[in-house]
C-alpha cells in the first residue's frame, strides 16, 4: 500500500501536538488538543483509504474508495457537535468562576468607593432551577 | 419479525423529536417518553421470543445487500440486553418523573431538554446492542455519549461542569481511539461489517491482529471502566442527578462490556489476550472494592462497587469458554438491574435525609422502614448472598473459572471470592451506620466510620423532602425485577447458556449475518 508521506507527517505532528495540549490543565487548550487529535484521526482514515490522487468516479479505472470518506464525514460532524458542546461548557464554567472573581473584586471595590455597582451584572444562581431532571437548560 | 428490529432505534429518536417539539409541556413529554420506552420494551420481549430458538434476525437497512449496507443484527444476547435495558430505562424514567413533579416543574419552561435527551440516550444504547457493523457501533456509542454529556452536566452547576468536563474529555479520547481502530481494521480487512471482519481477520499477520485487537479493547475498556482505565467513573458519576447516575451506572458501562464481549467472541475469537483480560479482571475487582471501602459517600461507594463488578464481567469474558461467557451474560443482566436499583435507593436516601454521606446519616430504618427494605434487598443481592441472583451469577463465574483448570484462572477465582466478601463490608456498613444507628447518636460518630474522610466539596445537607410515590414505586419495581431474576434464574440461566454457547461458536454469527 502506498501512502502519502506529507499526509502521514502532518498526522504525526497533529497527534503529537494534540496529546501535548490534552495534558494541559487549561480546558481551552484541552479542547484545541481534542480538535487536533480528531483531525489527525481523520487524516489517518484518509491515508488508510489507499493511494492518493484517484478520481472519485467509478468506472474510470482506478477509483478512490468512498467508504473512508463517508466515515470521515460522519466523524467530522460528530467532532463538530461535541466541540460546540464542550465550548459551551467551558464558557459556562468560565462564567461561574468569573462571577466569583467579579463579586470579590470589582463590585466590592465599586461599593467601597461609594459608586453604584454595575446594574446589569448578570446573576448566576448556582443552585438554580436547573438542578433537577425535567428542569430547563 | 425482522421489521421490528429498526423500531428499537427509530421509536426513541422519533419520540425525542416529538418531546422536543412539546417543550414547555412536561406532561406531554413524559407521556411520549413513557409510551416510547414501553413500546420498545414490548418489541424487546417480542424479539426475545423470536430469537430464543437460536435464529438470528438480520436487517439490511435501506435494502442494501448485506456486506455493503448497514446491517442490524439481533441474536439472543442482543435481544436480552435490549429488553433489560428498556425495562431499566422505563423504571428510571418513572423515578425521574416522580422527582421532577415533586419538585414542581409543571410550570412553563422555555426548553425542557431532559426527556428528549433521555430518549436519544436510549436510542444510542439500543443501537449499540443491535449494530452489525463496527462503524454503526461507533455511531451508537456516539449517540449515547453525546446525550450522556448533556445529562451529566444538566443544570450547569459548577461541580457538574467540573466533573462533566473530565467525563467528556476521557470519553472523547476513547471515541477517537475507537474511530482510529475502525479505520485501521478497514484498511487491514477492507470491510467494517463485523461478520466479514471475523472471516478475514484470521488471515492477517499475528502482529497486525494483536494491534487491532488491543486498540479496540483499550477503547472499549475506557467505556466499560476497567482498571486502570476506570479513574474517571467514580469522579464523574456521583455528581449527576440520582436518576441520571442510576441509568449511567446500569447501562453505559455495560454497553462497553457488550462491545468487549463481541470483540472477544466474534471479531477476535483467538485466546491470545485472554490471560491479559483475566489479570485486568482481577485488578479491577480488587482495586474497585478497596476504593469502595474508603468512601464516606454512598453514591461514591456505589460507583466504586460498579467498577469492581465490571471485573466479574471481564472475568467471564476472559475465560474464553462457553460457561464463562454464559455466566458473564447472566451476571450482566443481574448487575444492570441491581446497580441501577441501588443508585435509585441512594437517590431516595438523599431526598429523605438530605445527604448521602454516611457519617451524617442515622435512624433511617426508624424513619422509613420501606427505605430499609429497598436498600437491604439489592445490597445483599450485590454482595452475593444466597439465594439472590448475585450469588447465582458469581457461582456460575467461579464454576467456569475452576473448570478452566488454569493456574491464573484459579487466582482470579480466589480474588473474585475475596472481592465478594469485601463488597459486603461497605454495604453492611451503610446499613449499620445509616439505618440501624439511632439518629441521636450521629453526632458521637461511629467506630465504623472513624477512618473515613468526608468529601470537603460535598453538597450541603438539604432539608428532608417527602418521597414522591412514583419514585418509591419505580425503586420498588426495580427491587422486584431483581427478585424476579432470582426467581426465574433457571430459565434465564438456560437462555444465557445458549447465548454463550452460540457466541463461542464463532461460525454461527458469521453464517447468520452473511446468509451462507
Amino acid at each position: 500500500m502506498s501512502v502519502s508521506v506529507p499526509l502521514l507527517g502532518a498526522m504525526a505532528v497533529l497527534y503529537a501536538c494534540g496529546v501535548y495540549l490534552l495534558l494541559d490543565k487549561s480546558v481551552t487548550r484541552i479542547i484545541i488538543g481534542i480538535l487536533l487529535i480528531g483531525n489527525a484521526t481523520n487524516l489517518l482514515l484518509l491515508s488508510l483509504a489507499g493511494p492518493p490522487g484517484a478520481p472519485p468516479i467509478a468506472g474510470s479505472g482506478r477509483s478512490s474508495d468512498p467508504l473512508p470518506q463517508a466515515l470521515i464525514l460522519t466523524a467530522i460532524v460528530i467532532t463538530f457537535a461535541v466541540s460546540a458542546f464542550l465550548m459551551a461548557l467551558v464558557y459556562r464554567s468560565w462564567r461561574l468562576a468569573q462571577e466569583d472573581r467579579i463579586e470579590r473584586d470589582e463590585a466590592d471595590a465599586a461599593v467601597g468607593l461609594g459608586e453604584q455597582p454595575e446594574p446589569d451584572a448578570p446573576e448566576v444562581d448556582e443552585e438554580s432551577e436547573f438542578d433537577r431532571p425535567g428542569g430547563t437548560a | 419479525m425482522t421489521a421490528l428490529v429498526p423500531l428499537v432505534v427509530v421509536l426513541p429518536i422519533l419520540g425525542a423529536a416529538a418531546a422536543l417539539l412539546a417543550s414547555g409541556r412536561p406532561r406531554v413529554q413524559r407521556t411520549v417518553a413513557a409510551v416510547v420506552l414501553t413500546a420498545v420494551l414490548g418489541v424487546g420481549i417480542a424479539l426475545i421470543a423470536a430469537v430464543a430458538d437460536g435464529s438470528m434476525l438480520v436487517m439490511p437497512v435501506g435494502g442494501w445487500p448485506v456486506p455493503f449496507g448497514i446491517v442490524l443484527v439481533v441474536d439472543r444476547l442482543s435481544a436480552l440486553l435490549l429488553t433489560v435495558s428498556a425495562a431499566v430505562l422505563l423504571a428510571v424514567l418513572v423515578f425521574s418523573i416522580g422527582q421532577g413533579s415533586a419538585d414542581g416543574d409543571d410550570r412553563e419552561a422555555p426548553v425542557s431538554i431532559f426527556y428528549p435527551t433521555y430518549l436519544v440516550l436510549a436510542a444510542g444504547v439500543f443501537d449499540a446492542f443491535i449494530a452489525g457493523d463496527l462503524f454503526n457501533l461507533y455511531v451508537g456509542f456516539e449517540i449515547l455519549l453525546v446525550s450522556s454529556y448533556v445529562l451529566i452536566t444538566v443544570g450547569g452547576t459548577q461541580p457538574r461542569i467540573r466533573a462533566g468536563t473530565t467525563y467528556i474529555v476521557v470519553s472523547l479520547v476513547s471515541s477517537t481511539l475507537f474511530l482510529a481502530a475502525v479505520g485501521a481494521i478497514y484498511a487491514a480487512t477492507g470491510t467494517v461489517n463485523m461478520a466479514q471482519i471475523a472471516e478475514r481477520v484470521a488471515v492477517l499477520p499475528p502482529g497486525v491482529q494483536i494491534l487491532l485487537h488491543v486498540m479496540l479493547l483499550t477503547a472499549f475498556g475506557i467505556k466499560a471502566a476497567v482498571f486502570p482505565l476506570a479513574f474517571w467513573l467514580p469522579d464523574s458519576y456521583p455528581t449527576a442527578p440520582a436518576p441520571v447516575t442510576a441509568v449511567f451506572a446500569g447501562l453505559l458501562t455495560k454497553v462497553g462490556v457488550y462491545a468487549i464481549l463481541r470483540t472477544e467472541t466474534t471479531l477476535f475469537p483467538g485466546p491470545e489476550l485472554n490471560p491479559l483480560l483475566l489479570v485486568i479482571a482481577a485488578l479491577t475487582m480488587l482495586v474497585g472494592v478497596l476504593g469502595a471501602i474508603a468512601q464516606a459517600d454512598i453514591k461514591r461507594m456505589l460507583s466504586f462497587t460498579l467498577v469492581s463488578h465490571i471485573g466479574y464481567l471481564i472475568m467471564g469474558v476472559g475465560l474464553g469458554t462457553a460457561a464463562g461467557t454464559a455466566a458473564a451474560i447472566f451476571y450482566t443482566v443481574h448487575h444492570i438491574v441491581v446497580q441501577t436499583t441501588l443508585f435509585l435507593t441512594a437517590g431516595l436516601i438523599e431526598r429523605r435525609a438530605g445527604t448521602t454521606t454516611i457519617t451524617r446519616l442515622g435512624g433511617l430504618l426508624a424513619a422509613s422502614p420501606l427505605l430499609g427494605v429497598l436498600f437491604l434487598i439489592p445490597a445483599l443481592n450485590l454482595g452475593g448472598i444466597p439465594p439472590f441472583s448475585g450469588f447465582l451469577g458469581k457461582l456460575g463465574l467461579l464454576e467456569a473459572g475452576v473448570a478452566d483448570r488454569d493456574p491464573l484462572a484459579y487466582v482470579v477465582v480466589g480474588v473474585a471470592t475475596l472481592t465478594s466478601l469485601l463488597t459486603l463490608y461497605p454495604l453492611v456498613r451503610v446499613w449499620n451506620v445509616s439505618f440501624w444507628r439511632p439518629a441521636a447518636q450521629v453526632a458521637e460518630g461511629s467506630r465504623l466510620t472513624d477512618e473515613l474522610h468526608e468529601d470537603p466539596f460535598r453538597p450541603e445537607t438539604v432539608a428532608t423532602r417527602a418521597l414522591a410515590a412514583p419514585m418509591v414505586l419505580a425503586t420498588a419495581g426495580m427491587v422486584l425485577l431483581g427478585v424476579a431474576i432470582t426467581v426465574f434464574a433457571g430459565p434465564l440461566y438456560a437462555y444465557a447458556s445458549a447465548a454463550g454457547a452460540t457466541l463461542q461458536d464463532w461460525d454461527v454469527y458469521v453464517q447468520g449475518v452473511l446468509g451462507r
